[in-house]
């Protein structure tokens, strides 16, 4: 049974590790999604780039703000 | 199938399972050095035979899904498991984590089995087998996982990227048999964020082209997408690693 917990966990864990990045990755593929559907204008050019540059963007606010809060609970102790 | 459409997706199966199968290693090489390596093999051979059923289950009741769909939710899947390896490698690359050790997996792995008690049924101690059942199967899955999600979008690349992780499996077998200790100066770092920048770029073009997003210059896009992943990648590691400047300071 503890087995079977730890590879449940360990499958969960695969895909998330921080819980906000994974947030923020699905809520932006979902947003481009519904701008597709509701814009119909959107180019497809445009639509990937939104997609890229936004996953790009969370990547980098996401590992910049962790190194951040790293340092400081390093200066802190 | 031209060798453009191949490599990404073989290469990334490769480094992947690379990575994973020196994981897996070293928890076996722990098992066997201490308890015994009967245990350790039949450990390892339950959990791959574990994963044969699991990929034979899972493989055809992927292919039955609607092709769009498939890609939507692997895509999104590759992201989420691609931008966690790349999180984590950047902020190993950038210093503020500490690398992945194997040395001290293998130490603390070795100092946990020589405390349990040994408790041998029919020669085999369960300790052991499980320790080593249980290694194999984690990263045997997310090896799984890899090499039927880099290939959701064609089933003809199951086999090259099937080949590809047997290729890594083989050549860590292969070392960790000559060497008889955790494979420690394989470049793991290095290895997860190409690998997390490839495993990115596939989350991103699959879970496009679930939305219906034509993207230009179809296959060859996810090499462009890979190349600025990198790119952003390598600023991020710059961007982590520079310690906050004070206001008066900018």
């Amino acid at each position: 049974m503890g087995t079977l917990r730890a590879i449940l966990h360990e499958i969960v864990g695969l895909f998330v590790d921080d819980g906000s990045l994974a947030l923020a990755l699905v809520v932006w593929c979902a947003l481009v999604g519904l701008v597709m559907l509701a814009v119909p204008g959107v180019t497809m050019a445009a639509a990937g780039a939104a997609l890229l540059a936004g996953c790009i963007a969370i990547l980098l606010v996401n590992v910049v703000t962790a190194a951040r809060k790293r340092r400081g609970a390093k200066a802190a102790t | 199938m031209t060798w453009i459409e191949l490599a990404p997706t073989v290469s990334a199966a490769f480094l992947a399972s690379l990575v994973e199968c020196v994981e897996a290693a070293t928890i076996v090489l722990a098992v066997g050095t201490v308890r015994g390596w009967k245990s350790a093999f039949v450990g390892t051979g339950l959990a791959l035979a574990a994963l044969v059923v699991l990929v034979l289950a899972l493989g055809p009741a992927l292919s039955r899904l609607p092709e769009q769909a498939l890609q939507l939710f692997v895509g999104v899947l590759l992201l989420l498991f691609g931008m966690r390896w790349l999180r984590k490698a950047i902020l190993r690359g950038a210093g503020i984590i500490p690398l992945h050790d194997e040395e001290a997996i293998f130490k603390s792995e070795t100092a946990n089995l020589k405390l349990a008690r040994t408790t041998e049924r029919w020669g085999v101690d369960p300790i052991a087998m499980a320790t080593a059942f249980k290694g194999v199967l984690l990263e045997g899955v997310e090896v799984a996982f890899l090499v039927l999600a880099v290939a959701a979008g064609s089933p003809a690349l199951i086999g090259p990227a099937a080949l590809g992780a047997l290729a890594a499996a083989l050549l860590v077998t292969v070392a960790a048999v000559a060497i008889h200790k955790p494979l420690a100066r394989v470049p793991e770092n290095t290895l997860k964020f190409a690998v997390g920048v490839l495993i990115s770029a596939f989350g991103i073009f699959w879970t496009g082209e679930g939305m219906g997003i034509e993207w230009p210059g179809h296959d060859l896009a996810l090499i462009g997408i890979a190349v600025v992943l990198l790119g952003a990648a390598l600023l991020a590691v710059r961007l982590a690693a520079a310690p906050a400047q004070p206001m008066e300071a900018r």
